[in-house]
């Protein structure tokens, strides 16, 4: 043993002098790092409720608790954290869809008693409410928030064509769209009637598809028209819809279906029998009537079924133009309702005579009889040849081309090379304005009132609807229509200045007098709205169910003042889209069991 | 005249552990004693496990990581990092080149202070109190920088399949630097102390002696075997991450003992202060530091099986993991070096040892109970 090795020990005696090796309490008590994972906090009006994070904590620290009343799109909840299983790791932050979940740099919280150490960030306040340092979403997503982008027809050559738009996803491209789904299930509140929306998508993602269009066919008997066509509420609502791109909810349903050139082999309805010996006359065959037809049927119903028209479908048929549902897709729908065993009768036409004999021959009678009367737009002039309503416009056309219908002339109201104007900025105005151009018009305007972020239009048709070249004025208010001497039409419109309403409400258009403009068109087509038609009922009956503009009102049955007469669709709900209809079909297929006691 | 010693012969039972002074007492060790001398010794393990193979199970993919760090307290990187691999292996996915540099730094940053820890623990384990004050600190400097890049200090839940979830803070570099200094800069008295010192020397020079036959039977690995003479290490044999780009010596010693292990942790101190100075120099400035991955709520991944590993500060770890078609992994078995050190080789140890040198051996295996038990 050397004697350095034996001294080498006392080398470190050097450090006696040296400052403290232990840290100063001050130095100890600095600042955490920037990105240090504290205590959480949460933006608790920007939170949805959606669970995200309770859902993904391995801890099961997080519990959901109610904090306030839903609303659409926002369950009420606000995540609990409790601190005798959080271990900081901060998933919870990185899967919150609304970005709202953070946590904050703060490094100890001291406290006595043991209950604190549970609360709800954002509303329980804390001191580090507001620390902007820790960890939040945004910086980087665990999530993608992008949507598989849907293919289509380009815009430039498909005012050409009627075929449609969208061309649908892949399989592989629907399986990706399915998988981003967190399966929250925030959706399925929003949609009226309220589709097993995370279900059906997480079967897609499986490649389940028999699965999920038996979950679809639960609560949806046109979904190959909702895939196509539907609003979509679901979709606003959508976690994903905060920081980027709803999942593709619509697009998915319409690919599940697709799947499928004949659904009646696939569905298996599994419901009781409850109505065998039981008859319901079903009076309107658009979505809400073939929503009570069908799910009746299939539960042991008899079901007499009146179209007016020669076709089902209700304004699916003869209002949405076939680019964006074609007439297969509808007949696949209609036959599931022929598999069902529901009595067609179109061409049937119910008027006040009919409907009591129907009341007397049957258990139940349904009315979805829809808005088959196109509102005027009550400018001067408006009586002049070459001006049409939209609806008359697009009934038209639709019986024309697609039924033997001899009710219709010959000639389209929009013939080739003509300028068109469409007066309205909601879903029948880019209607009637695509379908125009298709029919060869050589320019075609629509005209709104307000500004474009006001339009009620889905934004995605308006897109479209530029993409195809369709220009859109905006803040253009009617005065009125003249004909020119050459026999043209010229829609007089003045500007229009917005003015802020009541809050909340979209800023009012206010005409700055004293400026005229000039549109000269060869026609001018009007969609500014649809109303209630009743006049088929005599009046007694109109005064029983319906107020003096001819909109009904109903029980939560969907029954209305007459006994045993029940309604629903657009002429009972505000909302007036297909899946508002659907959803008050299915109210009724609940109602009219408990109405004749069968449950 | 000989006078009879009533208690040579006699053998004591005595456990030692379970009780936590260390990472040696949250397992227990029975012993047979005769006087000071271990007759014999057995491990008995149990108390700290958490059946973290078994959650797995039952957990997303991306549910996991909160899981594996606490596998082993002083170095949960490399259970990330495995994790990670092992999942992006059977699931298909990439990392980006930032991603890669940066596992690389947390790893080598944990192995850093897991060795300087474990000076610290073996010295202490000596006797030797003012050694672990001092890298007990000095892997609290290591702590801060992790704070900063990951947002923890001990668990730091940094890695995620696809990559990593944050880059380097500004003057990351410069801080870490300072503390490399740090490090540095203690190195010579720790020596004193310890290495150079003859008191310390006696105490560990041809005490707890390993035998080279027993590195095949067993899979030792790690200063275990480098103490023996043999160059194995995983980041120099089956390369990972950026470690084939960077510069390092495999650090070899013989002898088999407790000196000799230690001795090879001194120096791959240096090593790895080398590591990260490269990976810092080295790594790209820019591109992202993860990739895209399918939805972490309902992501499935089709049936495979591998086997991942990487050198940890006490070995080779390794990940052996199925994935049978679900959204969960279907097994996964966590190799870690303590779970061969710490029972076959360290009951093979015990014999002849005194009772005083029993967590010394320990220590220097070294063996990690939370790693054993998973
Ligand atoms: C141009 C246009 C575009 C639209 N686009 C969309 C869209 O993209 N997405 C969406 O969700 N919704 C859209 N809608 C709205 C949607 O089509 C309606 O909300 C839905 O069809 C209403 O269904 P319903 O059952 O209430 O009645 P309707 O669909 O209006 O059907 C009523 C049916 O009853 C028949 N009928 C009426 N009176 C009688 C009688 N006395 N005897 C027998 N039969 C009678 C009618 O002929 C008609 O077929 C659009 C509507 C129009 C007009
Ligand atoms: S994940 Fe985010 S939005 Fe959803 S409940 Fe939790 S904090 Fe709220
Ligand atoms: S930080 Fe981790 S453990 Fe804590 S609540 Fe969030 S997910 Fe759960």
């Amino acid at each position: 043993m050397s004697l350095k090795n034996a001294l080498a020990p006392f080398g470190i005696w050097a450090r006696a002098l040296a400052r403290p090796y232990t840290i100063p309490v001050e130095d100890i008590m600095r600042a955490p790092a920037d990105r240090y994972r504290g205590w959480h906090t949460n933006d608790a009006e920007a939170c949805i409720g959606c669970g995200s994070c309770s859902d993904i904590c391995q801890n099961a620290a997080i519990d959901m608790v109610v904090n306030r009343d839903a609303t659409k799109g926002d369950t009420g909840l606000r995540p609990m954290v409790d601190y005798g299983r959080c271990c900081w790791c901060a998933l919870c932050v990185d899967v919150c869809p609304s970005g709202s979940l953070g946590l904050s740099s703060e490094y100890t919280w001291v406290d006595k008693d043991p209950e604190v150490f549970r609360y709800v960030p954002g509303v329980d306040k804390k001191p580090w409410d507001d620390d902007t340092k820790g960890w939040h979403g945004g910086e980087w997503d665990l999530i993608n928030h992008d949507r598989v982008p849907m293919s289509m027809l380009p815009g430039e050559t498909r005012g050409q064509t009627w075929a449609e738009v969208v061309l649908g996803y892949s399989e592989e491209e629907a399986q990706r769209e399915a998988a981003r789904c967190l399966e929250c299930g925030i959706c399925t509140a929003a949609c009226p009637a309220h589709m097993h929306i995370p279900e059906y998508i997480g079967a897609i993602r499986d490649g389940n598809y028999e699965q999920a269009v038996n979950l679809i066919y639960e609560t949806n008997p046109m979904p190959e028209m909702c895939g196509k066509v539907c609003t979509r509420r679901c979709e606003d609502v959508c976690a994903h819809a905060k920081q980027g791109e709803p999942v593709a909810i619509r697009w998915l349903k319409r690919f599940a279906t697709e799947r499928f050139d004949d659904l009646r082999e696939v569905i298996k309805a599994d419901v009781a029998p409850i109505g065998v010996g039981k008859r319901v006359a079903v009076i309107g065959g658009g979505p809400s009537g073939i929503t009570v037809a069908y799910y009746l049927a299939i539960r042991g119903f008899e079901v007499n079924l009146y179209e007016a028209l020669p076709t089902l479908g209700g304004a699916t048929f003869f209002g949405i133009p076939k680019y964006r549902f074609p007439m297969p897709s509808l007949e696949k729908q209609v036959d599931m309702l022929r598999g069902a065993g529901v009595k067609l009768h179109v061409n049937s036409p119910v008027d006040a005579a009919l409907f009591e004999e129907l009341r007397s021959t049957h258990d139940a009678v349904f009315i979805g009889a829809g808005l088959m009367r196109g509102k005027a737009m009550r400018v001067e002039g408006e009586d002049a040849p070459g001006v049409v309503n939209a609806l008359t416009f697009l009934l038209e056309h639709h019986l024309r081309n697609n039924t033997d219908s001899d009710k219709v002339s010959k000639e389209p109201v929009v013939l080739p090379g003509m300028k068109v104007a469409v007066v309205g900025g909601g879903n029948t105005a880019i209607d009637a304005a695509r379908v125009s151009l298709r029919l060869g018009a050589s320019e075609v305007v629509i005209s709104y009132r307000r500004r474009k972020e006001d339009m009620p239009a889905d934004w995605e048709e308006i897109e479209d609807a530029e993409h195809e070249n369709i220009q859109i004025d905006v803040q253009a208010i009617p005065l009125r229509i003249e004909q020119t001497p050459d026999g043209r039409l010229d829609l007089i419109w003045g500007p229009a200045e917005m003015v802020a309403d009541k809050p909340g409400a979209r800023p009012k258009p206010v005409l700055v007098e004293g400026v005229e403009n000039h549109l000269v068109v060869d026609r001018i087509i009007g969609a500014i709205g649809q109303g209630p038609n009743l006049r088929w009922l005599s009046p007694e009956a109109q005064g029983t169910i319906a107020d003096k503009w001819g909109w009904i009102k109903v029980n939560e049955d969907g029954m209305t003042g007459m006994p045993g007469v029940f309604a629903g669709g657009d002429l009972v709900n505000e909302t007036a889209d297909a899946i508002s209809a659907i959803a008050d079909g299915l109210r009724v297929v609940q109602g009219i069991p408990r109405w004749l006691g069968l449950q | 005249m000989t006078i009879e010693n009533p208690h040579v012969e006699k053998e004591t039972q005595l456990w030692v552990g379970p009780q936590h002074p260390g990472v040696t007492g949250n397992m227990a060790i029975q012993v047979w004693l005769t006087g000071d001398t271990i007759q014999r010794g057995i491990t008995h393990v149990g108390y700290l496990h958490r059946g973290f193979e078994k959650l797995m199970e039952r957990r997303k993919f991306i549910q996991s990581f909160p899981i594996v760090c606490r596998i082993c307290v002083p170095e949960p990187d490399t259970n990330e990092y495995l994790l990670a691999a092992s999942i992006e292996e059977l699931g298909g996915i990439t990392i980006p080149e930032k991603a890669v540099w940066l596992r690389t730094l947390v790893l080598e940053m944990s192995r850093l202070a897991s060795l300087v820890q474990q000076i610290g623990g073996g010295a202490g384990a000596t006797g030797l109190g003012a050694v672990p004050n001092w890298t007990y600190t000095l892997r609290d400097y290591i702590l801060d920088s992790f704070e900063e890049l990951t947002g923890g200090r001990v668990y730091h839940m940094y890695m995620v399949y696809g990559g990593v979830r944050r880059d380097l803070p500004v003057g990351f570099a410069e801080r870490m630097e300072a503390t490399l200094r740090k490090i540095e800069e203690r190195l010579p008295y720790i020596d004193k102390v310890t290495f150079q010192s003859s008191v310390w020397r006696e105490r560990t020079q041809g005490v707890g002696l390993t035998d080279p036959a027993w590195v095949k039977e067993m899979g030792i690995s790690g200063p275990a075997i480098r103490a023996m003479g043999f160059a194995r290490d995983v980041r120099r044999d089956f390369p990972y991450l950026a470690y084939p780009e960077l510069d390092f010596s495999v650090i070899t010693s013989t002898g088999g003992d407790i000196y000799a292990r230690m001795e090879i942790r001194r120096h791959e101190v240096v090593e790895s202060i080398k590591i990260i100075r490269q990976v810092l120099q080295k790594m790209p400035k820019d591109g992202p530091v993860a990739a895209p991955i399918p939805n972490v709520f309902t992501w499935r991944i089709p049936t495979g099986q591998t086997y991942v590993r990487a050198e940890a500060s006490r070995g080779e770890m390794g990940y052996y993991t199925v994935t049978d078609g679900s959204d969960k992994v279907r097994r996964v078995h966590v190799r870690g070096a303590s779970y061969v050190h710490g029972f076959a080789m360290a009951e093979r140890m015990f014999e002849g040892l005194n009772i005083a040198d029993l967590h010394p051996t320990l220590v220097s295996i070294p063996t990690c109970p939370p790693e054993m038990e998973r």
